[in-house]
């Protein structure tokens, strides 16, 4: 295998890591509010414990897209230069509610204020609905080609980003993240707040399977070949076990694991129908960005292949290790008092 | 309104913006390691708190460190994607290495450290500080050494097939003697940034609590140490900004005869304090306060008989070299940036000298000046830092990447050869995001550093130290941050 086909197979990787683990983030803060609503007991408690269960790895989770983002320079500058400058604004749009996002939920518990904690969690809200969406936009519009001219340049317009096909898709990927943040949830906690969480979870089961595999199918049927059709079968597979595993109460781990699964199928199934394209071009198919026309030198490529075989394994252990130290359920009603200031010195 | 003009105040803005936060992140996880360190060894509960009370301050602003970086890496796509075809195969590499050798370190450690005080056994849980102590260190290494290449391509050559640079050496490029210089300057920076956010801070509520224990017990001793620090980096910085300046008159001439308004080439120039004039007709510059000697030595380590290259020579012979071209960078801006840097960077040290020197021997100060001479000293480091990032990239202009001058001649590039095709509209519309996003944001930091200042170590962590962890896990509580 030819380094660039291996760098390709690593972007996969990466967004993979980036997609199962955050989009369980994004998950959670898209169904944040929605804690609470119906148990009894202080609303704010539910929250609080909802959002506690991502506390300690969100962070980590995100440094997969850094991660992905320095690695597309890396190995495929022409990709990233294309893709970058040209879905610009949809670009824009990710990075200003992710910004937000991040600052919401570190500084959310630092006042102890009801109208702070509002003005936190829509920033919460926005930071993960946005991108939840538009991810699933943006990597449809990439599959579905983009025209880009023959001088690499991309002169968007509105349809290329927006139109049925990568509305689905941002339909797909946020109805999935919801789905697998509420059975992290569900795995995390006990009492009322996973007693919501699997309620979340029985709700939004079949519409999601009905949206995920609408996608999957249309991917595949537009873009796909032989092979992407086992893809395509395994991740509507494991949605659906996570579904009969939903409805029947059956395994909190497993039915998170099957949801993980169908994320990192879903992804797998985007960059395979992309392949050996990185931006397919609507214009003329011989002005496609590929693995061969968009890649680094074989040396570049060879010290990043070094880094990532020593330090992958490494980022893997310490972060498993850290979902085994946190591994311990939370519940509402052992949630301490806050710990946030007042908003006035006393 | 040009959008090369449009995406160069977007960098600028949020690249200056980025590296507020930054320098805070870098020098004060090793110094809440240090603080923590002592706890576990002496059990003296003061350095618990301190720790805390720090650990707070570091949270607040390493969110907004780490929310700005991402637009960091993504806008160098967006904004400047002809540079990213013309660079990548080089300066991808540090940046994806930043990822997964540092940032990934970084923030899963420091997850375990704020969530695992009750979790993970003492040393455990200090060596989760430590690791994140040496990345966010490392990764100010990755970063620096992408854009050390900027300033002097090493390890690369032109490849004219496809029309970019290419890398040949990774070793040439980490040691890369603008990196090494570069990094060391910024690290040290860093420290001085969070030496006198420590002693800032501390000195303040010194004052304030005179009477009190914790006085002698926590803030006279944590004053100390943010002194030291501070006054170790100042020095550090003389140090390393002298090697780094020397490299910079061999390598980037122009940017240091700007920083001087050096109009012609002299023998034994003096080194300019004060000017008034436009700048950017240099000839038309007045010279008001001048010191001899002092420039010869920052360029070659002698007094006399040293012959600087002035901007009008420099630029004559960049056209001959590079065709027509205006290769000047901003002289007004490099000349007060680079005099900005060093006067900022006076006050953090003699405010340390002067802490110093009242708790000296077991003193607690009472002076209310010194009181406010500590919180007046805060921004100050936080300004050198931005000063100084100033001068050096816009010293580099028109270039982006600035050729070697024993380097591949062909490995350069200009701003304007470097940006992306968009209209003027599209970039302004996410310069005006970015600016009033970060600027509410901004306010929002401010406000919530002074709230925690203000509330000081003990209101909102009576407790002297954490429970020991429980054997049995199943019990164990968890401590919750958010």
């Amino acid at each position: 295998m030819a380094l660039h086909d291996f760098w390709f197979i690593a972007l996969a990787a990466l967004f993979v890591g980036f997609f199962v683990l955050e989009g369980f983030d994004f998950g959670i803060g898209m169904l944040m509010k929605t804690f609470g609503r119906v148990a009894k007991g202080d609303r704010e408690q539910h929250q609080r414990a909802a959002l506690n269960t991502i506390g300690p790895v969100w962070d980590g989770n995100e440094v997969w897209l850094i991660t992905a983002g320095g690695a597309m320079f890396a190995a495929f500058p022409g990709m990233y230069a294309t893709l970058f400058s040209g879905l610009y604004l949809p670009l824009l749009a990710i990075l200003v509610s992710m910004i937000l996002r991040i600052c919401a939920i570190e500084w959310r518990g630092k006042i102890d204020d009801p109208h702070w904690r509002q003005w936190a969690d829509l920033g919460i809200a926005i930071g993960s609905w946005v991108p939840a969406v538009l991810w699933g936009v943006v990597f449809a519009a990439l599959v579905r080609g983009l025209p880009v001219n023959a001088d690499k340049q991309i002169h968007l317009s509105f349809t290329d980003v927006f139109n049925p096909y990568t509305l689905l898709g941002g339909l797909a990927t946020a109805g999935l993240f919801a789905f697998h943040g509420a059975l992290f949830a569900r795995l995390k906690t006990e009492g009322a707040v996973r007693d919501d969480a699997t309620r979340f979870a029985a709700r939004l089961a079949l519409p999601v399977t009905a949206a995920v595999a609408a996608f999957g199918v249309w991917t595949q049927l537009a873009h796909g070949n032989d092979w992407t059709w086992l893809i395509l079968g395994f991740a509507i597979v494991s949605q659906l076990s996570a579904v009969m595993l939903v409805l029947s109460k059956g395994g909190d781990g497993w039915a998170f694991t099957c949801t993980a699964w169908t994320v990192a199928a879903v992804v797998i199934l985007l960059f395979a129908v992309l392949y050996p394209n990185l931006i397919p071009s609507t214009l003329n198919p011989d002005w496609s960005l590929t693995v061969l026309n968009a890649s680094s030198t074989p040396y570049t490529l060879k010290i990043m292949s070094w880094a990532a075989l020593i330090f992958a394994p490494l980022v893997i252990t310490y972060q498993a290790w850290t979902y085994w130290v946190f591994r311990q359920r939370i519940s509402a009603d052992r949630i301490p008092a806050p710990i946030g200031l007042s908003r006035r010195p006393t | 309104m040009d959008p090369l003009d449009v995406s160069r105040w977007q960098f600028g803005i949020t690249t200056v913006y980025h590296f507020i936060f930054v320098p805070l992140t870098i020098g004060l996880a090793p110094l809440i390691a240090v603080m923590q360190t002592v706890w576990v060894i002496t059990d003296n509960p003061a350095w618990y708190r301190l720790t805390r009370f720090f650990g707070k301050l570091f949270l607040i602003n390493f969110a907004l460190g780490v929310a700005t970086g991402i637009v960091q890496e993504f806008q160098f796509g967006m904004n400047w994607s002809e540079y990213s075809r013309f660079v990548g195969d080089v300066f991808g590499a540090p940046l994806a290495m930043e990822g997964l050798v540092a940032f990934f370190f970084e923030s899963t450690f420091l997850g375990l450290w704020i969530f695992g005080w009750t979790r993970l056994p003492r040393l455990v849980h200090l060596a989760c500080i430590w690791v994140v102590a040496v990345a966010v260190n490392m990764s100010a290494f990755f970063i620096i050494a992408a854009n050390s290449w900027m300033q002097h391509p090493v390890g690369a050559r032109y490849n004219p097939e496809t029309g970019r640079a290419e890398l040949t050496s990774i070793v040439a490029l980490f040691t890369n003697n603008t990196a090494t210089a570069a990094f060391s300057h910024a690290v040290t920076g860093a420290f001085l940034t969070a030496g006198t956010f420590v002693a800032g801070v501390c000195a303040w509520w010194l004052v304030r609590a005179r009477e009190s224990d914790e006085a002698r017990t926590m803030y006279r001793p944590a004053t100390i140490l943010g002194c030291l620090v501070a006054l170790a980096a100042a020095a550090g910085l003389g140090l390393t900004g002298d090697t780094q300046g020397k490299l910079m008159f061999q390598q980037q001439p122009m940017k240091m005869a700007s920083a001087e308004s050096l109009c012609h080439t002299e023998t034994d120039p003096d080194f300019s304090v004060l000017t008034i004039g436009t700048h950017n007709n240099c000839d038309s510059v007045t010279h008001l306060i001048e010191v001899p000697y002092v420039l010869p030595f920052l360029a070659e380590g002698r007094f006399d008989g040293v012959k600087l290259e002035g901007v009008k020579d420099l630029q004559e012979q960049y056209q001959t070299k590079f065709g027509p071209g205006d290769y000047r960078p901003n002289l007004f801006v490099t000349y007060w940036a680079f005099r900005a840097m060093i006067g900022f960077l006076a006050v953090p040290g003699l405010f340390a000298l002067v802490a110093l020197w009242l708790t000296r021997r077991g003193r607690i100060p009472d002076q209310r000046w010194f009181a406010w001479f500590a919180l007046l000293v805060l921004p100050t480091p936080f300004l050198a830092n931005s000063a100084g990032w100033v001068f050096t990239e816009m010293g580099r202009q028109p270039w982006v990447v600035v050729p070697n001058p024993t380097g591949d001649q062909m490995i350069r590039l200009t701003v304007d050869q470097g940006v992306s095709g968009h209209s003027a509209g599209v970039v302004l519309t996410s310069l005006i995001t970015f600016t009033a996003l970060y600027a509410g944001l901004a306010v929002v930091w401010f406000w919530l550093l002074s709230r925690y200042v203000v509330e000081g170590p003990l209101e909102h962590d009576s407790e002297p130290a954490p429970p020991k962890p429980p054997g049995d896990d199943e019990i164990a509580p968890l401590s919750f941050a958010y």
